[in-house]
């Protein structure tokens, strides 16, 4: 979706504030926000796609606004709302509502270094050949999704070349929306910063990006 | 099954509706609402509080940026581990147990005085975390990820870091699941030191490639 998430190449945001000994959370509530939406127990299909998509229906202000881990918290709460795992009701009051279910099958405390440990390869067998070669020409397509799409804005319609292919990996454009894996074979395109952003930008410079086959097309 | 197993949906996808009126009846104190939702979810048995202290404790003292650093030393000193780190990070990385979530795909790349890498993630804030743990907040932040991609030289001259003009910059996108870490150049003057004295000297900022690895 074309929203605020979408930041590559904007301008106006501000000096870029970097702190010194930066813990990794600010409060104790930062971390329990971030826990609790690392360790609970997932609404089926919940997945890393669905999680970053959650965070792009934030309303634009509060993305700008809002501190990191209250977007996490924010996600954490709408992907069990959305999966009736939790009611508004609850929510508001923090309890169970009577008669409510209760299960006992959350996440120990002793798998969470495992758990870590094996989550997150997007990486799937394909039987199908990639449709580019290494050195090719390709350009992004001009498109304009309404849901999640990991093709940046600044990139579309642009030509570069592949550089780099990984196999077959989870398109997070059908994961995010209970789609499926749709598993297509990923690759990494280079882009002159003069094709992204006119001749102003450096001549040498390069941006690199992550591109599943069906964001391209020959060019 | 209660009522509200029955929680039904007006429209496809959440934005619009009554997930965002739930919204104005939770406490505007990010502390309170996370200790209601984790009182509910404990009751409700979705979550263990122990669970949350285990994840807290993994990112505040296990997972950290010191773990790359190592990584970036031993390829230092180890001409056969960088060749193999620089042409295959995953195999390379899983060889000595340290893929794991949001780092199982791995992509290694090597500043030299002719080309700087700089690793960003424009579209939220893709990290390698078993590597440099969790992000800083500038790197999730709207300034750098808006301007990196379009003005590289910019961003570096924020970091104090001011780079040749003939120097060629990579800036590396992470749009999918693939994470990025950069090997810094060895500074001049290490010669002498051993790997555990050049990992002390690998700061967080030089592996995402906003800093410079110095003797000081």
């Amino acid at each position: 979706m074309n929203s605020i998430h979408d930041l590559g190449g904007m301008h106006g945001l501000g000096a870029i504030a970097a702190e010194t000994n930066e813990p990794p959370f600010h409060e104790p509530w930062e971390g329990r926000a971030a826990g609790i939406l690392e360790v609970m127990t997932f609404p089926a299909g919940f997945t890393v796609d669905r999680f970053r998509y959650l965070r792009e229906t934030l309303r634009p202000d509060l993305y700008l606004t809002q501190s990191y881990y209250e977007q996490w918290l924010y996600i954490a709460e709408q992907a069990l709302l959305e999966a009736g795992m939790i009611a508004p009701d609850e929510l508001a009051a923090g309890r169970v509502a009577p008669g409510g279910d209760r299960r006992d099958d959350a996440m120990r405390a002793g798998t969470v270094w495992g758990f870590l440990h094996d989550r997150g390869n997007s990486a799937r067998d394909l039987p199908a050949a990639p449709r580019f070669a290494s050195g090719q020409q390709v350009r992004a397509r001009n498109v304009q999704p309404v849901g999640h799409t990991r093709l940046p804005r600044y990139a579309r319609g642009k030509t570069g070349h592949v550089i780099r292919l990984h196999g077959g990996h989870v398109l997070p454009d059908a994961s995010a929306h209970g789609g499926g894996e749709c598993p297509q074979h990923l690759y990494t395109v280079a882009f002159a910063a003069r094709e992204l952003w006119g001749e102003a930008a450096h001549a040498r410079d390069t941006i690199h990006l992550d591109l599943w086959e069906s964001y391209l097309e020959p060019a | 099954m209660s009522p509200h197993d029955h929680h039904h949906h007006d429209h496809g996808e959440p934005g619009l509706g009554e997930h965002h009126h739930i919204h104005s009846k939770l406490p505007s104190d990010p502390a309170l609402r996370v200790k209601a939702l984790e009182s509910l979810l404990t009751e409700k048995g979705l979550v263990d509080p122990a669970t949350i202290d285990a994840w807290v404790e993994t990112y505040e003292s296990k997972i950290g940026p010191r773990i790359g650093a190592r990584v970036v030393a031993r390829a230092w000193v180890d001409s056969e581990f960088k060749r193999r780190l620089l042409a295959d990070a995953t195999k390379t990385l899983d060889e000595i147990d340290l893929l794991g979530n949001q780092g199982q795909h791995m992509v290694a790349v090597e500043n030299t005085p002719q080309l700087h890498n700089m690793v960003v993630c424009t579209l939220c804030s893709c990290y390698p975390l078993p590597l440099l743990g969790l992000p800083p907040s500038w790197y999730k932040s709207a300034p750098y990820r808006s301007r990196v991609v379009i003005d590289p030289r910019g961003v570096l001259k924020e970091f104090g870091v001011e780079l040749p003009a003939e120097t060629k910059i990579r800036v590396w996108d992470s749009t999918a699941e693939v994470r990025y870490l950069v090997v810094p150049q060895r500074p001049n003057g290490s010669d002498g030191m051993s790997e555990e004295q050049l990992a002390a000297l690998v700061t967080r900022d030089s592996m995402i490639g906003t800093g410079l690895v110095s003797l000081t």
